[in-house]
């Protein structure tokens, strides 16, 4: 008998029973439904996680200085070692021929002032640095212009504000470039021109990056106290992401020579975003697996659903299987007739579910947009296909095994 | 010489018989006790037969019906269908033997459901790995042999209990076998439709063909050629039919 045959043999089968078959058919579609779903499911909160990060730019090392003020070896004792990162550290990081690997490097001093227009006032983090801070951090200027080196070597009163701290200052609607707003910080009070208005950012942390203003670096020593040629803060950013170690590397040599101390021994916060990067994508492709499993085992059940209604059918047409026999159907006959019956089951529960978890994946699901892999499609279908196998082997094999006598007595 | 069968004497050219028994038994268990059902039996029915398997129900006429038709084998004695020797033969090898050398009627038509009546025709053909073409040609041929041309595209359901059983004549003759095995085949039929598949049956036998029937009525007996009779597992008669006048006057017929 050639597969055609088994095909219409297997369908006039089905067929016989329409309802029996849709129901069973409807419990491997929900299984392999389930697997594409919830792996798209976790596939996308995984992306979704991961565009956060990089908005924070993937090619970026922060590095913060957690120690005390003031430049020398490591101390000896209980004493805090001491380090400081200076405009001349800055300088070599930014010098390609001892750190190749660095695209910019910009220092960074933030402070929590208010910042008042007109009758309004709000508290903002103000954060002075260098023009490559705002592609390092992955800010975007909507409106006006980005602070520049001009504005930097001229201690220019120049700010760029984010969204929210403009929609704390100004009324809906208003334009503020051009228009001067006061920061104050302490005793410190200074005016900045507002040049420029960043684009909205998405945030990983509770702090609203959007409530921002940026100013030169070289502008904050009259307003920030902080402001001593040591920077609190770094950020460095790579030429590509595949460099971000290498970059890492040179940074902390750099700092390490010039503070007379190693590597290992700087008191130095140092985050790494691809490191981050990495971290998110193995905890979030452990939840993706923790979903498919859970899917994968309602796909189990749709085999046994299966292998229940293949045995239902074998007992209901033992005579069927009798007369066969007695006409001489050989084994291999009667396994291949009900194996395929089975196997259809799964097929079609198999590309119904492929549709369905393929249309399904197109809505959002608790907040997330599922991303659905062509390799979850395949493999959840070729495993609906092995499941119809594998549970529909025991009853064909039961048919098959029928004697005659027995099978063409049974009523 | 145990591959031949008995009666085939290795000078002559004379085909083997269709059937040859000798001392079949059949012991069946029954929890604790042993049934036998056929007690030790012996027969030979030659190429052209046309003969009725007669007894009463637990005779044994159904375990001889089984071990004929290649669906049980005996616990003891030998067994030569159409010369072949089937102790031993496995379970492939029985389906072989049934599909090419018996074709079967039961009483309930047996036909399989949801299935035309051409294809319920092809199915042996199928399992014998015929071509498309000539399993339809042949089945067609068939079908128009027991005069149901028209009903081809049939579903059981839609036939009368003489069409079916017509049709699974049709069905048992396509292969052409040695031999036409028929259990009770008038059993479920009222007398019209017997006597139109008795009719067939002994067109059958006039073309040459080997037909053997079960059955417990006498008047379906009469119509065959020969008569052997079991009880208890035992055959007690085995006689030449008288021909009855209806043969005759068929016969003048012709």
């Amino acid at each position: 008998m050639t597969i055609l045959l088994y095909m219409t043999t297997a369908l006039r089968g089905l067929s016989a029973n329409k309802l029996r078959s849709a129901l069973t058919v409807l419990g491997m579609l929900i299984g392999v439904g389930a697997v594409i779903l919830l792996v798209a499911v976790g596939n996308g909160s995984s992306i979704a996680v991961q565009s956060k990060i990089k908005a924070l730019g993937t090619n970026t090392i922060t590095i913060t200085n957690r120690g005390r003020f003031g430049r020398g070896p490591a101390t000896t004792g209980t004493q805090t070692q001491a380090a400081t990162i200076t405009a001349a550290d800055v300088k070599a990081m930014s010098d390609p021929n001892q750190a190749p690997d660095i695209l910019s490097v910009s220092p960074v001093l933030s402070a929590s002032v208010t910042a008042s227009y007109q009758d309004a006032s709000t508290t903002v983090t103000v954060t002075a640095t260098s023009p490559t801070y705002l592609p390092a951090e992955d800010y975007t200027v909507e409106a006006g212009r980005s602070i520049t080196s001009s504005d930097v070597a001229s201690s220019a009163q120049v700010a760029v504000i984010g969204q929210t701290l403009l929609s704390n200052l100004y009324p809906a609607g208003a334009n503020p470039i051009g228009t001067d707003i006061f920061m104050t910080e302490g005793k410190n009070e200074a005016q900045f021109q507002v040049v420029g208005v960043l684009a909205s950012k998405g945030s990983t942390s509770g702090v609203d990056p959007n409530n921002i203003a940026i100013i030169p670096y070289t502008t904050a020593e009259g307003l920030l106290t902080g402001y001593t040629n040591n920077f609190k803060q770094i950020i460095v950013e790579a030429k590509n992401s595949t460099d971000v170690n290498a970059a890492e590397a040179e940074a902390s040599d750099i700092l390490a020579s010039a503070n007379q101390t190693t590597v290992a021994n700087l008191p130095f916060f140092v985050i790494n975003e691809q490191s981050l990067l990495s971290t998110s994508a193995s905890t979030t492709s452990t939840f993706t697996v923790l979903l498919g499993a859970v899917a994968a085992i309602s796909l189990l059940v749709g085999g046994i659903g299966i292998m229940n209604i293949m045995l239902v059918t074998v007992t209901e047409r033992t005579r069927e299987i009798g007369i066969r026999k007695a006409i001489g159907a050989p084994r291999g006959a009667i396994l291949g007739q009900f194996l395929t019956e089975a196997v259809l089951l799964s097929l079609f529960g198999g590309l119904a579910g492929v549709a369905v978890g393929l249309i399904g994946s197109r809505f959002k699901i608790v907040g997330v947009k599922p991303v659905a892999t062509p390799t979850s499609v395949v493999e959840a279908f070729v495993v609906a296909v092995a499941v119809g196998v594998f549970f529909g082997f025991y009853p064909a094999n039961r048919a098959a095994s029928l004697r005659p006598v027995d099978a063409l007595r049974y009523e | 010489m145990s591959y031949l069968a008995p009666g085939s004497s290795s000078g002559d050219r004379k085909p083997p018989p269709v059937i040859a028994l000798r001392n079949i038994t059949r012991t069946y268990k029954m929890g604790d006790s042993e049934v036998h059902a056929l007690a030790g039996v012996s027969l030979v029915i030659e190429r052209g037969e046309f003969v009725a398997i007669m007894g009463a129900s637990g005779s044994g006429k159904s375990t001889m019906m089984n071990i004929i038709g290649c669906l049980d084998v005996p616990s003891s004695g030998r067994y030569w269908l159409d010369g072949v020797d089937v102790r031993g033969l496995d379970e492939t090898r029985l389906a072989r033997v049934r599909n090419r050398k018996i074709g079967f009627v039961f009483q309930s038509f047996n036909l399989i459901p949801r299935t035309s009546a051409l294809a319920n025709i092809e199915l042996p053909m199928l399992y014998a790995g015929v071509h498309a073409k000539e399993r339809r040609a042949r089945a067609l041929a068939a079908l128009d042999l027991v005069g149901l041309s028209s009903r081809a595209g049939h579903m059981p359901s839609e036939m009368s209990g003489g069409q079916q059983q017509r049709v699974a004549v049709a069905r048992a003759l396509v292969t052409n076998p040695a031999l036409i095995l028929a259990d009770e085949p008038t059993g479920n039929l009222d007398t019209h439709a017997s006597d139109e598949v008795m009719n067939v049956f002994e067109s059958l036998n006039r073309a040459g063909r080997t037909v053997v029937l079960i059955t417990h009525e006498p008047d379906i007996a009469e119509r065959t050629k020969r008569t052997v009779r079991l009880r208890d597992g035992l055959i007690i008669s085995d006689e030449n039919t008288t021909r009855g006048p209806r043969r005759a006057e068929m016969g003048a017929a012709r």
